[in-house]
């Protein structure tokens, strides 16, 4: 036992070595042409300029990585074997502190507007993390449930959120009357897109959905009469509180503030807004856990492991896509009209496709189906560029890289674990 | 008429573009049966390269047009086609078995750090370059418009008719493109067979990614003029192209690059140019409803 | 429309081309309710391909698959799609390679099964969301008919296992459970006893029996495994290279000197290469 170890060990220093070296070969090859070269603008003219010492960084990071990379696998590669013979998901057992842990963070999400009541960027920030939660969850229902890819998540957003824009400027229609025409009306769009589309195979669904998000975009850029154009449309109604506006006085009555004898503070508006949208995200929460233990739910993740089975039990599987994604546009629209209710601006600038990808990351990044995960996601992503400014340039680097290393370490997403919706009571697990 | 007729001529060349491209897509759906979700960010690695080469090249004295034009392409096709190896062996190959939207997914994230990391390498401004090859035949003259065919675009054109035969050459009659289509169809039994698998996918990844390379140099040429944001929009386009003409299928590709290039050009010019990009969008809509299996594709039989 | 009630299902002159192999060739065929209907046949005979075309997932060149349903009347199943094949026609198969939901439960596979009753007692999800009793009633008579065939088929210790970590054997009877929780008047099993250890395919063996005598269901079986076959066949088709070569009860193909010259291949060399070059 002992020798077998020790000259698998001798053989494997050489051999990685060997295999770094590749590594840096292949990495001196990727690097010259972007690296260690490049076009600067010397007075209307290009010229070229090198880097040398950055490549010599660079390919040095890849050769130590590599080897750290080899080393780190080497000792953990007992683990590794072993998880791959049980890979097809652990029986569910239950874990209480992950529940235990939602409730914290539910508990935290409502104090949160109070403890911080002095700091006004923190609820903001917060705000945007429950934005970014909502549209997870929509489309969650469509990646990680029904297992449909949607790289044009996006346009439904902005069906949403001009649909608030145009209705509210336009008509005078509030908050409240816009939602559920934003959300069928986001909906309508799903199934329009998807109707032609969702009987194809996956990856046709991609592309189509992509260029579906490219061409909303261009058409809220040109068509200049109706979404206002580049410019986007400003000075969109915010919402009210019950028909109380958010406003120092009001010409006509009383305001927020006159009526609850408070004096007039800008963070009303600002922890009201919160306060909406936690209660819209907590809905669609619950909606959706409740839709994953009725039939179209369960349908839903039958479609996503195999259609062919499911076709052969009766299910017409295109209505079923059909229903998750109409829902995911739907919960996609009203988390827009709120952006825009917020915003009291938006332009096409909002919705391009980096958005969309975000989107997805959160899904992927959180694990495929899982609510919680795309809670802890959103929150990732959406901080850790706050905190770090200065990186804010590296931002969609990271994710680029983010979801190719996650994909590879873990096919399935940081929680990957699945409760079963249906339990058969009185037997074991 | 004389407008048509030029228009024709500029779709043709914008066609041929998306064509080069729309192969690179076939031949690796063709393989893996999967879509390289990165292979429009190749293309744009590719222009972005093929301006430096080119300013390296004028940089150092280098103007014979044609020696120039050999270099640039050899070089950029060299370098890209590492960029093609590598995606495949990041986001693709340890994904192999994994559910069918990891690989997606990767390769999704694949093209977003490609096209940042050129972003932040290369700088987010376009980047001119002068014209290689100025001039053009003045074909005729049509109620006082000069119809023209600059040597640019006979350029694109012929290369891509070249290009077309050799690698449907490749594919049909030589033993590495029998074992393409072999791995194709199974690639287990493929490498029970002795085949190495791995080096055949990657070697079709290498050729996709020189293919797209030449595009790259030839719309750097062409239209002066890249930026890293170049890809998207391409590969969505020759991804259109490949659909239409069927997707495994080489001249199909071609095919249906110049449709939508044409189509592009006419709409331009007779309707709209801000709504080019939706056209091509309805078209690829209408085919899918339609002919989901393309104009030259064999219908596919799920085997169940 | 359906004057002869005799057949359940009506196979007329079915052909089944891929480019220019003939999978099946001008096949003509009558199942019966309550039967067991053996379709055997070598490697590559066209089996699968049958039950393809049955069940609406490949569309054959030319003839026709009436069923003649007790309740819809005649229907012809190559004009359907697969799932109304299920659905309307009563008709479900199994996979040769086992097609089961990995990620889910053994009981979720079996709820699954149930979707349309489900969806309509929900309302598309509407007396769902708002949990009322004609939905919650739906539901429990789901759960109840899942755990019935569970306990049949001996699946009830491991109804919340996620089916992907099962052993061979006992997927393959999840899948058949999954099929039956949809009610069929036909079932097609290809190859249930394929990697079955022989206690186990005796206890297939029962089950068959027990369907179609106790539930009067139609079963259609392929099987390689001739113990299955003859035990338990009322009926038997063979094919070969797409052809009917026999057809009676299990005495007659024993003896049948065709089926016995398919099986043992003599003289048969030179006809495979030749119908592989057409
Ligand atoms: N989708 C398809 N495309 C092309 N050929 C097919 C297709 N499906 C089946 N075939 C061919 O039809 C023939 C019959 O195949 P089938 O699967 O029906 O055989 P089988 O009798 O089920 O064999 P086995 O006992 O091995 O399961 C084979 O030659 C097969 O290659
Ligand atoms: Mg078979």
């Amino acid at each position: 036992m002992t020798t077998f170890q020790a000259r698998t060990h001798t053989v494997t220093l050489t051999e990685r070595l060997k295999d770094a070296t590749n590594v840096a070969l292949i990495a001196i090859l990727l690097g010259i042409p972007m690296i260690g070269l490049h076009t600067v603008d010397a007075g209307g003219k290009l010229m070229v300029a090198t880097r040398w010492p950055w490549l010599l960084a660079f390919v040095a990071t890849m050769f130590f990585g590599r080897l750290a990379l080899q080393f780190a696998i080497d000792q953990f590669k007992l683990k590794r074997l072993t998880r791959q013979r049980t890979r097809t998901l652990e029986v569910a057992t239950p874990r209480p502190w992950l529940k235990w842990l939602g409730y914290g963070l539910l508990g935290f999400s409502l104090v949160l507007p109070i403890a911080f009541s002095d700091n006004r960027y923190v609820v903001d920030t917060a705000t945007t993390v429950l934005i970014y939660v909502m549209l997870g969850w929509g489309l969650n229902v469509v990646v990680g449930l029904a297992g449909l890819l949607d790289l044009g998540y996006v346009a439904f957003y902005a069906v949403g959120a001009y649909s608030y824009a145009l209705l509210s400027t336009q008509f005078g229609w509030n908050f409240w009357e816009t939602l559920p025409v934003a959300g069928a009306l986001a909906a309508l769009f799903g199934i329009l897109l998807g109707w032609p589309t969702l009987r194809l195979r996956g990856d046709y669904l991609a592309i189509v959905t992509l260029g579906f998000g490219e061409i909303i975009r261009v058409i809220l850029i040109n068509w200049t009469e109706f979404s206002g154009g580049p410019n986007g449309i400003g000075s969109i109604e915010r919402p009210s509180f019950f028909g109380l506006p958010f406003k120092p006085d009001s010409d006509d009555g009383a305001t927020f503030a006159s009526f609850f004898g408070l004096e007039y503070a800008s963070e009303h508006r600002v922890i009201f807004l919160y306060y909406l949208i936690l209660v819209l995200a907590l809905l669609t929460n619950l909606f959706i856990a409740r839709l994953r233990k009725l039939p179209v739910g369960l349908a839903w993740e039958a479609v996503r492991e195999d259609e062919v089975a499911c076709k052969a039990l009766g299910m017409n599987v295109t209505n079923v896509k059909l229903s998750a994604f109409a829902i995911g546009a739907m919960l996609g629209g009203f988390a827009g009209v709120f952006f825009a209710a917020r915003q009291g601006f938006i332009s096409p600038e909002s919705f391009v496709f980096s958005e969309s990808a975000t989107i997805l990351a959160i899904v992927v990044l959180g694990g495929m189906g899982s609510q919680f995960g795309v809670v802890i996601a959103a929150s990732l992503l959406v901080i850790l560029p706050e905190l770090g400014r200065d990186f804010s340039e590296y931002r969609m680097l990271l994710f680029g890289a983010a979801m190719i290393l996650i994909m590879v370490w873990k096919p399935g997403g940081l929680i990957s674990r699945r409760e079963p919706s249906k339990v058969l009571a009185g037997v074991e697990k | 008429m004389g407008q048509f007729i030029q228009q024709l001529i500029n779709g043709l060349t914008l066609g041929s573009v998306y064509g080069l491209i729309a192969l690179g897509y076939t031949m690796v759906y063709g393989i893996i049966g999967m879509i390289n979700f990165a292979h429009g960010d190749i293309y744009m690695v590719a222009a972005i390269i093929s301006v430096t080469v080119i300013t390296l090249l004028a940089a150092l004295g280098i103007s014979a047009v044609p020696l120039a034009l050999m270099v640039t392409l050899l070089v950029v096709m060299a370098f890209t086609a590492v960029y093609g190896w590598s995606v495949e062996r990041v986001a693709y190959r340890p994904l192999r078995t994994a559910p069918r939207l990891a690989p997606l997914i990767s390769a999704i994230g694949m093209s977003i750090f490609l096209q940042n990391m050129v972003q932040l390498t290369q700088g987010a401004r376009v980047k001119p370059i002068a014209d290689m090859m100025p001039g053009q035949f003045n074909l005729f003259t049509f109620d006082g418009f000069t119809v023209f065919l600059s040597y640019t675009q006979l350029m694109i054109i012929v290369v891509t008719v070249v290009l077309l035969a050799i690698f449907t050459y490749i594919i049909t009659r030589t033993s590495f493109g029998r074992q393409q289509r072999a791995c194709e169809q199974d690639q287990t039994m493929t490498a029970l067979l002795g085949v190495n698998v791995d080096r055949t996918i990657s070697l079709t990844f290498m050729l996709g990614a020189a293919l797209a390379a030449i595009a790259g140099v030839m719309v750097t040429i062409y239209y002066g003029v890249v930026d890293f944001a170049i890809g998207f929009v391409a590969g969505l386009k020759a991804f259109t192209a490949a659909v239409l003409g069927g997707i495994g299928s080489l001249p199909g590709a071609v095919l249906g690059g110049l449709i939508i290039g044409m189509l592009e050009s006419f709409w331009s010019a007779y309707y709209s140019p801000e709504y080019k990009d939706v056209a091509g969008f309805a078209l690829l809509i209408l085919v899918l409803m339609f002919r989901p299996s393309g104009l030259l594709g064999r219908p596919e039989v799920e085997k169940v | 429309m359906s004057n002869q009630q005799s057949h359940l299902l009506e196979v007329k002159n079915l052909t089944m081309r891929f480019g220019g192999l003939t999978a099946i060739n001008d096949l003509s065929l009558g199942i019966e309710g309550g039967k067991i209907t053996s379709i055997i046949g070598p490697n590559g005979a066209g089996k699968t391909t049958f039950f393809n075309c049955l069940t609406g997932f490949y569309k054959p060149t030319t003839g026709s698959v009436q069923m003649n349903h007790p309740e819809h009347g005649a229907l012809l199943l190559e004009k359907m799609p697969s799932h109304l094949v299920a659905r309307k026609a009563s008709v479900v198969r199994t996979f040769q390679n086992i097609r089961l939901f990995p990620n889910m439960t053994v009981l979720e596979n079996l709820i699954v099964a149930q979707h349309n009753a489900l969806q309509k007692a929900s309302h598309f999800s509407l007396a769902g969301l708002l949990g009322l009793a004609s939905y919650r009633q739906a539901s429990e008579a789901a759960m109840e008919k899942a755990e019935m065939w569970l306990t049949r088929l001996k699946l009830r210790d491991i109804a919340n296992m996620p089916t992907g970590n099962l052993s061979y054997g006992t997927q393959r009877r999840v899948e058949i459970a999954r099929a039956l929780c949809v009610d069929p008047l036909l079932i097609c099993l290809d190859e249930p006893a394929a990697g079955l250890n022989p206690r186990e395919s005796a206890e297939l063996n029962d089950l068959l029996l027990y369907l179609t005598r106790e539930h009067h269901k139609g079963v259609m079986l392929i099987e390689h495994d001739m113990n299955v076959v003859m035990k338990v066949s009322d009926h038997i088709c063979v094919l070969n290279f797409g052809n009917k070569i026999a057809e009676g009860t299990p005495e007659q193909i024993q003896n049948n000197p065709e089926v016995i010259k398919a099986y043992l291949g003599e003289e048969e060399i030179e006809d495979t290469t030749e119908e592989e070059a057409a």
